[in-house]
């Protein structure tokens, strides 16, 4: 049983999102061309209240990721709009996959569409999220700029009719393990493009800020400084992959109940575990003497991808047992 | 990385210059592979060892595929398959890589374990001189002696009977000499860390369980029939090699009746789509057990003990009847037909060995909802039975050449003729439920009685499920205290300053650790507000807090007794 006006409704919000997203990633950009090398001042250490001094690049404390609270801080009306718009787009999102839900019966979870629309709709979440706790504007574009795309991409390539499930999608781990497989994706997505404008931000640090072509010194003033970057991507990741650790034990879980064995090298399986090994080399990256945060970095690239290929390339052409893209 | 991390592990760097001599050598090779480089590597190397596997078909999920493979790409196909690419997981090289890496695993967990369980007992080391060295640092001025400050350092970071805003970082282990105090936190991540991989090293172990101890059996069993769990029930049994096939679980399983439904609102890619499969199963748990009407759904499984009983699969099974040319029955019986496509265009094969003087063979497709189609003749356009027909071709002659094996669901003709009609076309028939028609030639005739259909049951016993769950869920929780707990070291160094007190505070934490800065700023605060507001204690003001019941003075009396151990 499937009640095609709700469905056509959850387009019509999922379209409203995209025209939503739109105006905020121009609000967004807009802001980041306002970043004038000037505003950048050193980061606020000396406001704290016992003197800490900080030797060493680990010293601004609780890593306050605000490109400068300078004396004069630059207007931010364009950031301002743009959060709002936003957090508009999320509730859009929200509104989109529930009726997506309520049309058929079910979580939102079972077709190329519904991850695409399910994982845009967590990314804003957490982008919202963060956004509450630390001033994350200068990453807004990077967000919603993704999302815009895989909404697109949604509605037009994988867009599949709302439906039932097969037999062997009928079971709460769907719920509990897709939920948890696509909110791990929306988190390595934004950590992905933290990782990128890192690599961009380290790219700039080392030219001489004064032979900067005019683009490189805007994009350069509005991005916190690389060590910062690192950091935000780090942070995220690790919380990215115990989920993704989840995800994996919990489809073999269901894999046991549906199939009849925990693991059996299916292709989404296989990928599934490739993608976490490869999370789990950047992790030791990291901890390995003589690997520097920018070549970790460079695996977790290689994780995101392995992420695109799982979403995009092993949903539609490669036969396996999850063969139910609907496409 | 900061200079000053804080290692637990040994560390690579101390890799010692291979001595010449095969000890040193081992020695030089077991350092390497154990080393956190090579963990790095294998990594790599098993997540792109992986890959192939999902791109080429396996022989293990479907080898039906793997032989169509090998007929398209003659050139090729031999070649990947001398390197393994069709058996990727049970390849010698895949097991090369997970090799290693539990060799390097375990190389790794036990010098580590040992390491940390003396950590866990050690104290902290000894402040450093110059605390503005370290990473994090900062100093405040306070009320009071030095040895007053130091008290209140010292209890604000062992934290007892503090609220828990004023222990800032948790609690932390003590070592005190002199003017300084080292304290030490987050002990609990190298444990998660380290039960992390241990547990790794379980579900590793749980797999190969599995696969010596376990097995797996397939079943096609058409509604109405039963079958008893022993090897010869089955069609197809794949034991591991340590498997008692003898003392296998002694259940019964009869399906009565098999639901199927599929998509039929839907108009779109969607219609046909299978729905629901719901199978009324009577078992029997052991031969002098009681009857059990069970229902076996896909996501649910009939259980025996550690055995298991899955539904995967369905189709039809006609019920034909085949009589001689005197009208008597040669045979009588539902055959299984296995699905080709969506639409259950399904394939099978009928062999009347009873027939005389010629064995009878009839082969040919079942079509649940049948059409013709131009080109590739009788289809069907639904997986439900809208309009099911037989469509079968006739062949006589001999049905097994030299007794060999063969499968149910084809037929051998090289030692069979097909029949041809009177016109000298081969015969071609095509039947639906109820219909009968005459062979040519007296040869007898084909009743197609109705449809029937079968479950495809799935057994699996594997010993090692639970003890990899639990592996399973081991490692997450202890990879979650290793990515969620911070490791830190905290110093405190007290001078005098014209009666008053100079507390200093350095930091320093294990990999990333973004929080220490404020963790530190918080400490000094606290420090500097207790004693501040603290009047100057004696021996007597002591006795008398201690009738007190604040929670500040309960705990300075706690922070200033003589019997501190560094231990708690
Ligand atoms: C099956 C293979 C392995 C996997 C999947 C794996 C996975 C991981 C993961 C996800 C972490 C991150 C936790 C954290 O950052 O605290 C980690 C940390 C670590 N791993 Fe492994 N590991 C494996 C094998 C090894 C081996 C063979 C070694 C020995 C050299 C090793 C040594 C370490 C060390 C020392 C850390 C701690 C890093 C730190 O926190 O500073 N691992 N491992």
């Amino acid at each position: 049983m499937t009640n095609e006006t709700l469905a056509l409704y959850a387009n019509l919000a999922v379209y409203s999102a995209m025209a939503v997203f739109t105006v905020a990633m121009i609000a967004f950009a807009s802001d980041l061309a306002g970043a004038a090398p000037a505003s950048l001042a050193s980061a606020s250490g000396a406001q704290k209240a016992a003197a800490l001094v900080g030797a060493g690049p680990s010293a601004t404390g609780p890593a306050p990721l605000v490109p400068g609270e300078d004396p004069a801080p630059r207007r931010r009306k364009a950031a301002g709009i743009a959060m709002v718009l936003t957090g508009l787009g999320g509730l859009l999102l929200i509104a989109a996959a529930a009726m997506r839900g309520l049309s058929v019966h079910r979580a939102p979870l079972g077709n190329m569409f519904e991850f695409a629309l399910v994982g845009s709709m967590f990314v804003v979440l957490v982008f919202i999220a963060i956004s509450l706790r630390r001033d994350v504007r200068w990453l807004g574009l990077f967000v919603v700029g993704p999302v815009l795309l895989t909404l697109g991409l949604a509605i037009t390539v994988f867009y599949t009719d709302a439906s039932e499930l097969l037999p062997s999608l009928k079971s709460v781990w769907l719920v509990i393990h897709v939920t948890v497989a696509t909110f791990s994706v929306a988190l390595f997505t934004i950590a992905f493009s933290v990782v990128i404008l890192h690599l961009v931000k380290t790219w700039l640090e080392v030219q001489d800020p004064l032979s900067m072509s005019r683009l490189k010194t805007v994009v350069n003033a509005a991005l916190p400084p690389s060590r910062s970057l690192d950091r935000t991507a780090y942070g995220i990741h690790a919380v990215a992959f115990p989920l993704w650790t989840f995800t994996l034990i919990a489809g073999a879980i269901w894999a046991e109940q549906a199939w009849g064995h925990y693991w059996n090298w299916d292709p989404k399986e296989v990928w599934t575990f490739v993608i976490w090994v490869i999370y789990a080399a950047y992790l030791h990256a990291r901890a390995t003497t003589g690997w520097s945060a920018r070549s970790a970095n460079y695996l977790a690239i290689v994780g995101f991808g392995a992420i695109l290929v799982n979403y995009m390339v092993v949903n539609v052409f490669f036969v396996g047992q999850h063969s139910y893209s609907g496409m | 990385m900061t200079q000053n991390r804080m290692d637990t592990r040994p560390d690579e760097s101390d890799v010692t210059q291979p001595r010449l001599g095969t000890v040193g050598m081992l020695r030089w090779a077991w350092r390497q592979l154990t080393s956190m480089r090579t963990a790095l590597f294998l990594l790599l190397l098993l997540a792109i060892g992986a890959v192939p596997g999902s791109i080429w078909p396996q022989r293990n999920i479907d080898a039906g595929r793997v032989a169509d493979y090998l007929a398209r790409h003659r050139s090729t196909g031999p070649w990947l398959d001398r390197l393994g690419f069709f058996d990727v997981y049970s390849s010698p090289w895949f097991a090369a890589i997970y090799l290693l890496l539990f060799v390097s695993l375990v190389g790794c967990v036990v010098p580590r374990s040992k390491i940390h369980w003396r950590a866990m007992r050690a104290q902290p080391p000894p402040a450093p001189q110059h605390l503005e060295r370290l990473p994090e640092h900062g100093q405040v001025e306070v009320d009071g002696t030095p040895e007053e400050a130091l008290a209140v350092a010292r209890e604000v970071l062992r934290g007892r009977g503090l609220a828990s805003r004023l222990r800032p970082g948790g609690r932390y282990r003590l070592r005190s000499e002199g003017l300084s105090l080292s304290a030490e936190s987050g002990y609990l991540r190298e444990s998660g860390n380290l039960l992390f991989h241990t547990a790794l090293i379980v579900v590793i172990i749980a797999i190969a369980v599995g696969h010596l101890f376990g097995w797996r059996g397939d079943r096609i069993l058409v509604t109405g029939k039963s079958f008893a769990n022993t090897i010869s029930a089955y069609d197809t049994f794949d034991p591991g090699p340590w498997v008692d096939t003898e003392g296998l679980s002694p259940f019964t399983v009869a399906v009565d009746r098999l639901d199927v439904t599929f998509e039929e609102r839907s108009t779109g890619a969607q219609r046909g789509a299978p729905r629901d499969f719901t199978a009324y199963t009577r078992t029997q748990a052991s031969p002098d057990a009681p009857r059990v009407s069970q229902i076996l759904k896909v996501n649910g499984p009939l259980k025996f003990g550690g055995t298991s009983v899955f539904l995967l699969g369905n189709g039809y099974a006609p019920v034909i009847t085949v009589r001689d040319g005197a009208g008597r029955v040669l045979m009588h019986e539902a055959t299984p037909f296995l699905p080709q496509d969506a639409n259950y265009k399904s394939v099978g094969a009928i062999k009347v060995t009873s027939a005389s003087p010629k064995q009878l063979g009839l082969f040919g497709f079942f079509l649940p909802s049948e059409y013709i189609d131009e080109a590739s003749g009788p289809s069907s356009f639904f997986p439900g039975l809208k309009n099911p027909a037989l469509a079968l071709g006739v062949y006589e002659g001999e049905l097994y050449p030299q007794g060999r094996p063969q499968s149910v669901y084809t037929l051998s003709t090289e030692k069979m003729a097909q029949l041809k009609n009177s016109k000298g076309d081969p015969l071609r028939l095509l039947l639906r439920p109820g219909q009968s028609t005459q062979l040519p030639g007296g040869r007898g005739s084909v009743t197609f009685d109705g449809v029937q259909r079968w479950a495809g049951l799935s057994i699996r016993y594997d010993p090692g499920k639970a003890l990899a769950l639990g592996g399973a869920v081991a490692a997450l929780a202890g990879l979650i205290a290793s990515l969620m707990i911070r490791r830190r070291r905290v110093f405190i160094r007290v001078r005098p300053l014209q009666g008053r007190t100079v507390v200093s505070i350095g930091g320093l934490a294990k990999g990333e650790d973004p929080g220490l800065g404020s963790i530190l700023e918080d400490l000094l605060t606290t420090i500097a507000q207790l004693s501040d507001t603290k009047p100057s204690r004696t021996e007597s003001s002591r006795t008398e807090s201690s009738r007190t019941e604040s929670s500040r003075t309960e705990s300075s009396r706690n922070g200033s007794s003589e019997t501190e151990s560094s231990r708690n």
